[in-house]
């Protein structure tokens, strides 16, 4: 008998009379709450800063310039990005390399960025979370993995405010990374962008 | 080894239960900031309890479904009746030039597994799964989830009770486990990854567990963490007592019934409790670990029903029950027995009981019985 035969013969046999099943799952919990966007936005940016993640919320035509201090405050002089990284975030900066991950960065490249800009898939509120899908401005994860400071930009529409909202608008055939702050020697910085 | 002469040289050791005491109260504390404010935090853990009771009543159709889902997006599917096999097949999995790194979890340390932590020039990793969705066929790894992302070779180990079964079921879960165990919102970095990965899934004693109807709640566990944090045995002997197997609350259910209750640290386990029930009182899956200690304490007691020498307990418990049975047996020894404990005693308590009882008095004093019973006392007042 294969191994597989064997286990699943165990599995079945541990319930003699059929499959246990007549367990019904309550559903009671909170999926979704009435809460006005603003405050939505509001507790993602409190949630981060529990976590001790750098918020900014600024205006898209400031998004620019608040890359800019960001980025110098942290030394970040070399910039992994994403392929398709909108052009318009990435300032003209004096001192800022920006590596553009076209083609494929090796791992010794990769390991000398001092940095990541990336966009994200959504954001969740009441945990402070960024998600990555490896979509529109986000690049492979490795990218996120290996500098040690990641900067992500989210727009205000992006954030949802329960897991269970995200997890109904993510698809699982994607590979997802679900960031929440800080972690493994990264920092995590956020800016919010308030209008699109 | 039994329990308590293993846990003997932990207690002895000041410093790390003064660390222990001090890791535990604040893990307590994050954990109850993260689920004391949080709104339908009981909904939560009814819907994670059914879901995780459901997956294990259902679990060959949950992991037939795994399988075929796994296999359909270009994964592939082993099985491991136990640690030795899971072994073997990683090893024929992984390349034989590259050394693969290891994302460490309950599972790779169960069947001893050990690497380096995965980075961007490892050409394989294994990964100790956190969940596996049946309906999808996704790899969820809830703890460093790092080791998904690398490219080359990944090998995924589960214990077979690792499956969920839908992808909505996840938002329960990783709830769950993020506020009961690490006491934040969510844990810091979560990795899925669906297809492209060959699983292992691991038996070794799980389907024995399953088998007893009283026992098989203990592998709703998420490996959260919560039990052994709240646990006022676990925080005095730290995890090195509860042998090799899982340590805490959820050990001690569950040692005892995957390797048995006949060798000394599974007959022991199930007795390294005072039943406070704090466990279950956090257990974000609602598995009743004290009542579940009892049913095992029954098996311990069973198990030695047999021996040709019946051990002392169960001598003294039967001496009990004979003298207990007949109500003037039970005075005399009543009165016998209260003559010879106010013989041991001075200044009204007693500090030394001879013998087996001496285990006893080596950590309490005994207040000496007072000169009339309570049975006598109720006869004279009427």
């Amino acid at each position: 008998m294969t191994a597989r035969e064997e286990i699943l013969g165990r599995v079945r046999g541990a319930f003699p009379g059929g499959d246990g099943g007549g367990v019904t799952v309550p559903r009671g919990y909170r999926r979704r709450a009435p809460v006005p966007r603003g405050d939505v936005i509001a507790l993602f940016g409190e949630r981060l800063a529990d976590r001790r993640a750098a918020v900014r919320h600024v205006a898209l035509d400031e998004l620019a310039v608040a890359m800019a201090a960001m980025l110098w405050a942290r030394e970040a002089k070399r910039v992994a990005v994403p392929a398709d990284l909108p052009r318009a975030w990435l300032p003209g900066l004096d001192g800022v390399r920006p590596l553009t991950d076209d083609p494929p960065l090796d791992p010794a490249a990769l390991a000398e960025a001092d940095g990541v800009v990336t966009g994200c898939a959504l954001a969740i509120a009441e945990t402070g979370t960024v998600v990555l899908d490896g979509g529109r401005a986000q690049g492979r994860r490795e990218l996120t993995l290996v500098p040690r400071h990641h900067l992500c930009v989210v727009h205000a529409d992006q954030i949802v405010h329960t897991v269970p909202e995200a997890v109904g608008r993510l698809d699982p055939y994607l590979p997802l990374s679900w960031i929440s702050g800080p972690s493994a020697g990264r920092t995590l910085e956020i800016l919010v962008v308030e209008d699109w | 080894m039994r329990f308590s002469d293993a846990a003997r040289p932990e207690l002895g050791d000041p410093a790390a239960r003064r660390g222990r005491r001090r890791a535990a109260a604040e893990a307590r504390g994050r954990r109850a900031d993260a689920v004391g404010g949080f709104p339908g935090w009981e909904a939560l853990r009814e819907a994670g309890a059914a879901i995780r009771e459901r997956t294990l009543r259902e679990l060959g159709t949950h992991l037939e479904t795994l399988e075929a889902a796994v296999e359909e997006e270009g994964g592939h599917v082993h099985w491991a009746r136990d640690a030795a096999e899971a072994r073997r097949i990683i090893d024929s999995l992984l390349p034989d030039d590259v050394p693969a790194a290891l994302v460490r979890s309950d599972v790779t340390d169960e069947i001893g597994l050990d690497g380096a932590e995965p980075g961007p020039h490892s050409k394989a990793a294994v990964v100790g799964a956190g969940f596996l969705v049946a309906e999808t066929g996704t790899l969820v790894v809830a703890e460093r989830g790092d080791g998904l992302s690398f490219p080359g070779t990944l090998v995924a180990v589960a214990g077979i009770e690792d499956v969920v079964p839908g992808w909505t079921d996840l938002e329960v879960l990783l709830q769950l486990v993020s506020r009961a165990g690490a006491g934040v919102p969510m844990r810091p970095a979560i990795s899925t990854r669906t297809g492209d990965f060959a699983l292992v899934l691991l038996d070794n004693g799980r389907t024995t567990v399953l088998a007893d109807p009283d026992g098989r709640a203990a592998l709703r566990c998420v490996h959260c963490s919560a039990c052994s944090d709240v646990c006022p045995v676990f925080q005095r002997t730290g995890p090195r007592p509860y042998g090799p197997g899982r340590a805490g609350p959820i050990g001690a259910v569950l040692t005892p019934q995957v390797r048995g209750v006949e060798a000394p640290l599974g007959a022991s386990l199930p007795f390294a409790s005072t039943l406070c029930g704090a466990c279950a009182d956090v257990c974000p899956v609602k598995i009743d670990i004290p009542a579940m200690l009892v049913h095992l304490r029954g098996r311990v007691v069973d198990a030695r029903r047999g021996r040709p020498v019946p051990p002392p307990e169960m001598l003294l418990m039967r001496g009990l029950a004979w003298s207990m049975g007949d109500e003037r047996r039970y005075e005399h020894t009543l009165v016998r027995r209260a003559r010879w404990a106010r013989l041991l005693a001075r200044d009204g308590r007693i500090r030394r009981l001879p013998g087996l009882f001496g285990k006893w008095t080596d950590a309490r004093d005994l207040p000496a019985p007072p000169r009339q019973s309570f049975r006598a006392w109720w006869r004279r007042r009427r």
